[in-house]
């Protein structure tokens, strides 16, 4: 039985590491343009439901920075979105409402959470990383269960959004929505310097053979490990985001169901891309969004979705696109 | 005392159940190299399929009876479905297209028997309780779960380690490519593995069935615990899966019942009974984290 861990399959071979840098500024040029189309009002759907797909973005993104180009399938990932809302939630309770204040320390906690159970974690290797990774998501949710003082079970409601320097402009949705915009494209820059540095070869290079690196002289533990608390820091933030959208905390967001679900956007969209798990994310909210609409059993055609889509669609959307489109970039 | 033999015997009770849900899933990962998220929500199918024919006959043996070759039918069209175009794919394949799986199938219970939570009354035969020791009763029904999961892993472990499927089955965990080569067909071996895996899930179901309220979901959490359990006792291994099955039961039921007034001998009680429910589920986890700590393959490492 080989320990082999997935990697990006196909997408290996194409070296998609710049994947669609023209792809991406068109969608961020569409997202900036959304608002300003005037067809939506301050407050509309539309705008609340591409808000929450950015934000999701920004975690499915970070998840892709070790699975798609580390080959480490974490499936605790979850855990740090709650960890950043729960950061806004905690520290608004107690009368800090100002947004650097808790992104700050949002950031802080997941990336030492990440370190604790990255250095744990990263001894195992292949299904046993998938499962210690889904147990310390679980220690972590059950934590956020027992907070009783910061709601339990039932989740807290924060009274309003966090403050900017005092001021309350993230009260505007059109103002939230840029600021999500905002680090969402920080994020894809940030992470495709990164893949692109000699940090990130390195990276890639334990994914695709850990035994030749280590021969060469780099040690795998320590790059993988420095990429999961980046990771778990990059997703914190996404937390502490979704926590002033929903102006809500519970401990479902979790739930091992929503690690599983940002596997998903990553393959979704084409893992090892950066772009790709933007576009899965906006894919899965849709589908969603679209099928719920149909029938409340939606979860019954999703199912099979996606299973079609990992029998059938290996390489995810982008893959898809660069086959039709015949290009081969980067 | 007679609180520390009640949850005790509770612990036990959640171990073997846990062992029933294990023992597939660490053969199917054994042999197979396969990764079965869905393997929870076969147990929640035997829960359902118990629960409707219990109610169609009006017998819970009866009920129990047919069951198990639905639940195992399932199993196997599923195999047939899903799963085996799946063996050759890596973990991540099979973690998607199981996690679909259970999308599907959480949501179709809902959609075939309801939303509401589904009751199976314990059999007549069964019901009551009896005196084990002075001061403590214990009911009826719950020592038949404990009795017959020991009997079914007492029943697993002689098929594993003397028949000649049971051969076949270690042989593949150790090496599947070399038994294939000596002309084992591999593919029927897989088949055979993976229905025997859901059908013992379903059994695990259907026990519980009396115990529990039977509904959507119910197959997820308990699908971590196998997941823990057969991470602890070293994937592919039964014995490793039946003794790690028993602690976590026990670490579990015990750390729930007794974390708050042992942490009192050190704090004061509303900081205690706050830590100690804060502390109570997360012991599983971190005796998993420290069995990998030490051990990054589990307690009993099949050699490969």
């Amino acid at each position: 039985m080989s320990d082999a861990l997935p990697t990006a399959g196909p997408l290996r071979d194409r070296r998609t590491i710049l994947a669609g840098p023209i792809l991406a500024g068109l969608i961020l040029a569409g997202l900036a343009a959304l608002p300003l189309l005037g067809a939506f009002g301050a407050d509309s759907y539309v705008l609340l439901l591409v808000t929450r797909v950015m934000i999701f973005a920004i975690a499915a993104i970070s998840l892709d920075l070790i699975l798609g180009y580390g080959a480490l399938v974490s499936f605790g990932h979850a855990a740090f979105m709650g960890i950043g809302a729960y950061a806004v939630g905690i520290l608004a309770t107690h009368g800090i409402e100002d947004l650097l204040a808790q992104a700050g320390v949002a950031i802080l906690v997941s990336a030492g959470f990440a370190a604790l159970t990255g250095a744990i974690s990263l001894r195992t290797k292949g299904v046993y990383f998938i499962m210690i990774t889904l147990a310390f998501g679980q220690m972590a949710f059950f934590l956020a269960v027992s907070l009783a003082a910061y709601g339990g079970d039932d989740g807290l409601t924060i009274a309003r959004r966090s403050t900017v320097l005092g001021a309350e402009w993230l009260g505007n949705a059109t103002i939230f929505y840029y600021l999500v915009l905002a680090v969402l494209a920080a994020t894809l820059l940030a992470c495709r310097a990164l893949v692109a540095s000699r940090f990130g070869r390195v990276l890639r290079g334990t994914r695709e053979n850990p035994v030749r690196m280590r021969s060469i002289g780099f040690e795998p533990f320590r790059y993988q490990l420095t990429a999961y608390v980046i990771s778990g820091a990059i997703c914190g933030l996404s937390g502490v985001l979704i926590a002033n959208q929903t102006n809500f905390i519970s401990p479902a967001y979790m739930a091992w169901q929503r690690s599983g679900e940002l596997i998903v956007m990553v393959v979704l969209g084409g893992m090892g891309t950066l772009i790709g798990p933007l576009i899965g994310a906006l894919a899965y909210l849709l589908i969603e969004e679209w099928l719920a609409g149909i029938t409340e059993h939606w979860k019954m055609i999703f199912g099979p979705l996606l299973i079609l889509v990992v029998l059938y669609a290996r390489g995810g959307l982008v893959g898809a696109i660069t086959r039709i489109t015949g290009g081969r970039h980067g | 005392m007679t609180l520390l033999s009640v949850q005790t015997l509770n612990g036990l009770q959640l171990g073997v159940l846990l062992f029933l849900v294990a023992a597939g899933l660490t053969l199917v990962f054994g042999v197979m190299d396969f990764i079965n998220l869905a393997h929870g929500v076969q147990f929640m199918i035997g829960a359902y399929l118990a629960a409707m024919f219990t109610a169609l006959t009006d017998n819970f043996f009866l009920g129990l009876g047919l069951a198990l070759p639905a639940a195992l039918t399932l199993g196997l069209a599923l195999e047939w479905l899903v799963f085996r175009h799946l063996y050759a794919r890596d973990h991540l394949d099979q973690v998607l297209a199981t996690f679909g799986i259970i999308l599907f199938l959480n949501q179709a219970v809902k959609f075939v028997w309801g939303a509401a939570p589904l009751s199976v009354p314990v059999p007549a035969l069964l019901s009551g309780s009896i005196q084990l020791m002075e001061g403590l009763r214990y009911p009826i029904y719950r020592l038949a779960v404990i009795g017959s999961g020991i009997a079914v892993a007492l029943l697993l472990s002689l098929l594993v380690s003397r028949t000649r499927i049971g051969m076949l089955v270690r042989a593949g965990a150790a090496n599947a490519p070399m038994v294939s080569a000596l002309g084992v067909d591999i593919g029927r071996l897989f088949m055979l593995v993976f229905g025997f895996g859901a059908m013992l899930a379903g059994f695990a179901g259907a026990m519980v069935a009396p115990l529990v309220s039977v509904e959507p979901g119910m197959g997820d959490n308990l699908l971590i615990l196998t997941f823990v359990v057969i991470v602890i006792g070293g994937i592919g291994s039964v014995r490793g899966a039946f003794i790690a099955a028993l602690l976590v039961g026990l670490v579990d039921t015990l750390g729930r019942a007794f974390a708050p007034p042992l942490l009192r001998l050190f704090l004061d009680a509303s900081a205690a009974s706050q830590t100690g429910r804060a502390l109570a589920p997360m012991l599983i986890y971190i005796l998993m984290a420290t069995v990998l700590f030490f051990r990054p393959a589990g307690l009993f490492p099949v050699r490969r």
